[in-house]
């Protein structure tokens, strides 16, 4: 999806920050259970890991809720759309619960029976591997595919209809277009595509290379 | 957001993580040793001494190096590390005339087994936005300012596959041994926004 998520190329960022020394894994101490929680809510949801989905689920916050909160607050955050989804938490559960711990006294939603995807991976990770043969070869020019997709996708906006040449044939990894939805394992073959910085960004561009990491459907033959 | 009475101010993000580990421990949703268990793992366990091993493993030992960059999940896992976000690890060498850098434009994929929990700047959307257009200028703002003849390959984790840069050994450490380089060798320098100095 088109989303917030998605920044390669995107401006009004501001200046980058550079790396601190001896900077802690965790910063604050909530971090530590916020990252831990973001893990364990992904299983309490799904009845399973499935990155994808979690990935989803954090592409779908709205501004406040990816940026505002920072890293560990948008795995958070994200961790409690998909348990709200799945009816494991009520629609305001943990606003309530965080209110009454701050001394207020509001009433808390009722437990509600929790709704799962049917999800059954058919082996640990994303790995997986295929009889059929890789459809494009190392040098073979591709262009990526000039789709926008309403679900989940990891092919960024920005190569989108561009033209570049395959570096690294990858093994076949889960696809997450449809796994994300639990709509499926669809295992494809990632590829290492490199692209020309004028091919992405014009003539004034400054001269370098970006490899970008897609599924074979990502990616279609060119001229 | 609901309105409850009370305070109109939401609760901090702090507290929503409380109010959250209250909630799915209550209901035995959570086993609060398995959450002690993941915090361990990445808070101590898991950093970027592991990659730093990698390296001064590739750097005195030409037959791991090359084993190293042909197959980097295998060669990898031989000194211990393997994991979460590192099923398929790709290891490219930085050498005086090609740099890699590498970043996660659609989230922040980084490679746990070697290198632990990414750093505040690789998360910021500055650094993911703009190192695939101006890395060149990104990295100088980071305090690498690369020669003009020197290509940039930038690597954008947008699968599955986790990249791990081999930087370049510094000059002036050829008498150092394996176990003298590796506290030399920095996180930076493994994702490609630095180099490993001479000591």
């Amino acid at each position: 999806m088109d989303g917030i998520a998605d920044m390669g190329g995107t401006h009004g960022w501001g200046p980058v920050h550079p790396p601190q020394r001896d900077e802690p894994v965790f910063a604050e101490d909530w971090q530590r259970k916020a990252f831990a929680l973001a893990i364990l809510s992904g299983r309490a949801a799904n009845g399973g890991i499935n990155t994808d989905a979690f990935r989803h689920a954090l592409e779908r916050l709205d501004r406040a809720h990816y940026i505002d909160d920072g890293y560990f607050g948008r795995w958070l955050n994200a961790g409690e759309l998909m348990l709200t989804e799945r009816a494991v938490l009520a629609p305001g559960a943990v606003e309530a619960r965080a209110r009454n711990l701050r001394g207020e006294h509001v009433p808390e939603p009722p437990v509600t029976e929790p709704v799962r995807p049917h999800y059954a991976p058919t082996a640990e990770g994303s790995l997986r591997s295929l009889d059929a043969a890789p459809a494009f070869g190392v040098g073979q020019r591709v262009r990526a595919r000039d789709v926008s997709v309403p679900g989940h996708t990891r092919l960024p906006g920005y190569v989108r209809g561009h033209t570049g040449v395959v570096e690294i044939i990858q093994p076949a990894h889960v696809l997450p277009d449809t796994n994300a939805h639990f709509l499926g394992e669809n295992p494809q073959y990632v590829y290492s595509v490199w692209f020309d910085s004028y091919e992405l960004w014009g003539a004034g561009a400054e001269p370098f290379t970006v490899t970008v990491d897609m599924y074979e459907s990502y990616l279609e033959a060119t001229a | 957001m609901t309105t409850t009475g009370g305070s109109e101010r939401s609760p901090s993000v702090a507290l929503r993580t409380e109010a959250l580990e209250q909630l799915l421990t209550e209901r035995g949703l959570i086993d609060p040793k398995a959450m002690d268990a993941i915090i361990t793992r990445y808070e101590t366990s898991v950093g970027p001494l592991n990659g730093a091993k990698v390296v001064a493993r590739a750097w005195t030992d030409p037959d791991y190096r090359r084993r190293l960059l042909e197959d980097g999940t295998a060669s990898i896992k031989e000194l211990g590390f393997s994991g979460q976000q590192g099923e398929h690890i790709v290891v490219v060498e930085n050498t005086p005339t090609t740099h890699n850098v590498v970043v996660c434009t659609l989230c922040s994929c980084y490679p746990w087994p070697v290198l632990g929990l990414p750093p505040s700047w690789y998360k910021d959307p500055a650094y993911r936005a703009r190192v695939v257009r101006e890395p060149r200028t990104v990295l100088a703002e980071m305090g690498l300012t690369l020669d003009d003849d020197v290509q940039i390959i930038v690597r954008d984790s947008t699968s599955e596959v986790r990249w791990l840069v081999l930087p370049e050994r510094p000059p002036g450490t050829e008498r150092l041994t394996e176990e003298e380089l590796v506290p030399l060798i920095t996180r930076d320098a493994m994702v490609g926004v630095a180099k490993v100095a001479t000591p």
